[in-house]
């Protein structure tokens, strides 16, 4: 199915760079339209249902680390992301002291393997947040625009929730949802006494079948680990795998793309790539090129692509590719219900991640009072009686005396006793996950690192990156909010309460994994790379297909609307090449 | 030997150097006898205790080339010692003893697990290994004799003056760091052994159909699910029809 071409004389109508979301969304829909596609790919071959790949249904004991993290799988052995903060030989930097985390995913699929499937639609205030509250800029599109194409992917993809008819939270076409496990009617009733709406998730998994090449879900909630039946969506699986039956695509793995080319009219003419297998570079012709290697690594593409016609990069006459990144905010928190201890054990396992959770709902509040931040964030939510691995039963001396009766019991300890006690506890802890949207910012961005290159000599993305008072505010008020519910439920929180000196939890930039804005789409060539069908300003036969294209992430995730985008672009690429404008 | 072959014989040798008592030879009888005391649920090693296979592609979970060369390096070095060793699998035991539900820490090969995770995480090994030394060091001030030589109530002795850090005299809190640490290794790795995940009742991890929580558990927890949503909810016989919105 796959294949390394060592030397590339067949020139294609289209090369994608990058098989995630956009990449493997534009490989489906342009080789459908019957265009000939070199799809690109930096790291190997992927399939969850290859043996010897797949990590599905694992015991901890299947691994001599119990499941914990190494270098090689930061979220776990059996986390299917071949990547992480770091990558041996291929670094990157941070200036002036800020702080900035990439996570990089080199398999088929890309990050998509491993993602956390909540498939959000951005709605209608999403795309023009600068008229709500002044700040950033509004998308050069509207809610309307993009809603034929969410239509479109919910029923090809598939994605399980509940029409509520939210203001902003827009409805789409649902599977049915799973039941709430026990601790989300415990977070149901706690979120409620409070006025916090609490709704059925929106997941891209397969609670009903969409057709007869993928499974349905069989509820081992293990999503992350990337489906052998396919029943949840990445890309590799649900995009690329089907694409490769047409025979209009030609994917290159371990192609680690160095630049796009261009000719004497400064349009592009394909890319040129290292094989990591040779370490030899390679050239492969296209007359269009499409860039789908996530918002940063798209970005390193552009600024690495100098040429006379492009000193300072390609498609970057308007200086802003790299401007603007900017990630979702994260903060945390967790606490043990004694409600939830000494349970009856049942399978519990359900669907990968949360049945329920709660979507933004102070719209209103924000403009009424000064609340110190403006944007929204939902709120997930975690807890039940999972598999043990690695960390479990750690710390008993910090919670064993919590929700103890006896008041001559001690923390700590050994023996039966303890024993007994990490029984009790088990599946009493609940977890938030606060997830908010930020003001992108010109004065954060990526650039090209002056002194710097990574083993393929390739030069790397130096990044800079502060958040502002909007985003502090709306993780105080995320904690805040936290230890209300956690009070409503008459949990203990575990751990201190998150104060200023920590930026009351708020994750560092790039953690949510979320990045997004390199490459950010509007009509003013002079402030925008692409316009709104993702294809540059400068250059009529490149798009960008990724997150880079955003105007402002909203706090829904990016992948649905990744998705919906590159279908549009693809759409547009399509139409424009038969019109011959291309 | 080919190199399926040599691995086999290294982890056979840092099972034996470490706990099969005699015959520390990487030969085929060693090796087979290993995985004989596995298969009886004797559990002598992280490897047979685990069902990981470094025979098989990806080891049998899914690893990729750079991820079995990591694993078999840390395999073919060996960390504690004999002594360190017996002495981890009676602070093991001690920790997490066998009772009417379960067998004991090194019944579920513990020993192993640490041997493995402080190879694999080398910040562990300061704080294992110098706690050690410190135990050693009690055992002989208390008793003139190492802690592996005590009697039962002896190392309680010392055990009760470390297992409870909020309630440590001060010239016991480096102790109590140590045995905290150990007791994190120790649960851990049973509770994430087979018999530690029999022991906490996790069902899961298998093909099944999520339909809610049992109806007895909602009533004993005084919850109900939300009659709006009850029709909407996945019908478990409808999962394999094509879903259609027209």
């Amino acid at each position: 199915m796959s294949f390394q071409i060592k030397e590339q004389s067949k020139k294609y109508d289209v090369c994608i760079v990058g098989s995630g979301a956009g990449g493997g969304m534009a490989a489906k829909i342009l080789s459908e339209a019957g265009l000939k596609i070199a799809l690109l790919e930096a790291g190997p071959d992927f399939d969850p249902a290859n043996p010897d790949q797949m990590t599905q249904l694992k015991w901890s004991y299947e691994s001599p680390r119990r499941g914990a993290s190494t270098k090689y799988r930061n979220f776990g052995d059996f986390d299917m992301a071949y990547g992480g903060w770091q990558l041996e030989g291929e670094p990157y930097t941070t200036k002036d002291g800020t702080k900035f985390n990439w996570f990089r995913s080199r398999m088929l699929g890309g990050r998509t393997n491993h993602w956390g499937r909540i498939s959000l639609r951005f709605g209608e205030l999403d795309f023009k947040r600068k008229d709500f509250d002044g700040k950033g800029d509004n998308w050069p599109i509207s809610y309307n625009d993009i809603a034929p194409y969410y239509d479109r992917v919910d029923k090809l993809i598939g994605v399980f929730g509940t029409k509520e008819g939210i203001f902003n939270e827009p409805d789409g076409y649902f599977l049915p949802p799973p039941k709430p496990r026990l601790h989300e009617l415990y977070l149901k009733d706690a979120t409620g006494k409070s006025k916090i709406p609490m709704i059925p998730s929106r997941l891209s998994i397969l609670t009903q079948k969409v057709n007869d090449k993928r499974g349905a879900c069989f509820f081992c909630s293990q999503c992350n680990r990337s489906c052998s039946v396919y029943g949840d969506f990445s890309s590799s699986s649900v995009l690329v795998k089907p694409s490769l039956e047409s025979n209009n695509v030609d994917l290159y793995v371990n192609a680690m793309v160095r630049e796009v080319l261009t000719d004497n009219n400064g349009l592009a003419t394909g890319v040129s790539y290292i094989d990591k297998t040779d370490l030899q570079e390679y050239q492969v012709k296209a007359k269009v090129v499409v860039l789908a290697a996530s918002a940063a690594s798209s970005a390193r593409i552009l600024l690495n692509s100098k040429s006379a016609s492009h000193p300072n990069g390609l498609a970057n006459s308007s200086d802003h590719v790299g401007h603007y990144i900017h990630d979702s905010t994260g903060a945390g928190r967790s606490a043990i219900v004694p409600a939830l201890m000494d349970r009856k054990r049942y399978n519990e396992d359900g669907v990968g991640g949360m049945h329920m959770y709660t979507p933004w709902w102070l719209n209103d509040e924000v403009k009424k009072k000064d609340m110190g931040f403006t944007r929204g964030y939902h709120i997930e939510y975690w807890g039940g009686m999972g598999m043990p691995s690695y960390g479990f039963g750690f710390g008993v001396e910090n919670y064993n005396t919590m929700a103890s009766d006896d008041s001559s019991k001690k923390a700590g300890g050994y023996g039966a006793g303890l024993k007994e006690d990490i029984r009790r506890y088990y599946g009493a802890t609940v977890g938030f996950a606060g997830r908010g949207e930020s003001v992108p910012q010109w004065s954060n961005y990526c650039e090209i690192d002056s002194d710097v290159v990574d083993k393929y000599g390739i030069p790397v993305l130096k990044f800079h990156y502060k958040w502002t008072d909007d985003e502090v505010n709306q993780a105080k008020h995320m904690a805040d909010t936290f230890d209300e519910i956690i009070h409503n439920m008459g949990g203990i929180p575990t751990g201190p309460k998150p104060g200023p000196e920590s930026n009351y939890g708020l994750k560092a930039p790039g953690e949510i994994i979320h990045e997004v804005g390199t490459t950010r789409m509007g009509n003013d060539k002079n402030t925008s790379v692409v316009n709104k069908y993702n294809q540059a300003h400068d250059v009529k036969n490149l798009f960008v297909m990724d997150g880079g294209p955003f105007v402002s992430q909203a706090d829904k995730n990016p992948t649905w609307t990744i998705l919906a985008l590159a279908w549009r672009a693809s759409d547009y690429l399509v139409d424009e090449l038969k019109k011959m404008n291309i | 030997m080919d190199r399926r072959e040599t691995i086999k014989a290294l982890m056979a040798g840092s099972v034996a150097s470490s706990f099969v008592i005699t015959s520390c030879g990487p030969d085929e009888s060693t090796m087979k006898n290993a995985k004989v005391g596995t298969e009886n649920g004797e559990g002598f090693s992280t490897i047979e205790t685990g069902a990981f296979d470094l025979d098989k592609e990806g080891h049998g979970y899914g690893r990729t080339p750079e991820e079995e060369a990591y694993d078999v390096k840390l395999l073919s070095d060996t960390f504690f010692n004999e002594h360190e060793m017996a002495t981890i699998a009676i602070l093991a035991d001690i920790i997490i003893p066998a009772d009417d539900v379960s067998g004991s820490a090194t019944d579920a090969g513990v020993p192993e697990f640490i041997e493995f995770i402080v190879k694999d995480m080398p910040y562990h090994q300061i704080p294992v290994r110098g706690g050690l030394m410190w135990l050693d060091h009690e055992s002989n001030k208390r008793f003139n004799k190492v802690f592996k030589d005590l009697s039962d109530q002896q190392r309680i002795d010392i055990v009760d003056d470390i297992a409870y850090p909020k309630d440590v005299k001060p010239e016991f809190t480096q102790g109590t760091k140590f045995f905290s640490h150990i007791r994190n290794l120790v649960a851990t790795g049973f509770f994430s052994s087979k018999m530690g995940i029999e022991d906490i009742g996790y069902v899961g991890n298998t093909p099944n159909v999520w339909d809610g929580v049992p109806e007895d558990v909602l009533k004993k927890h005084n919850k109900s699910y939300d009659e709006k949503y009850m029709d909407q909810y996945i019908k478990p016989d409808q999962r394999n029809e094509i879903a259609s919105w027209d």
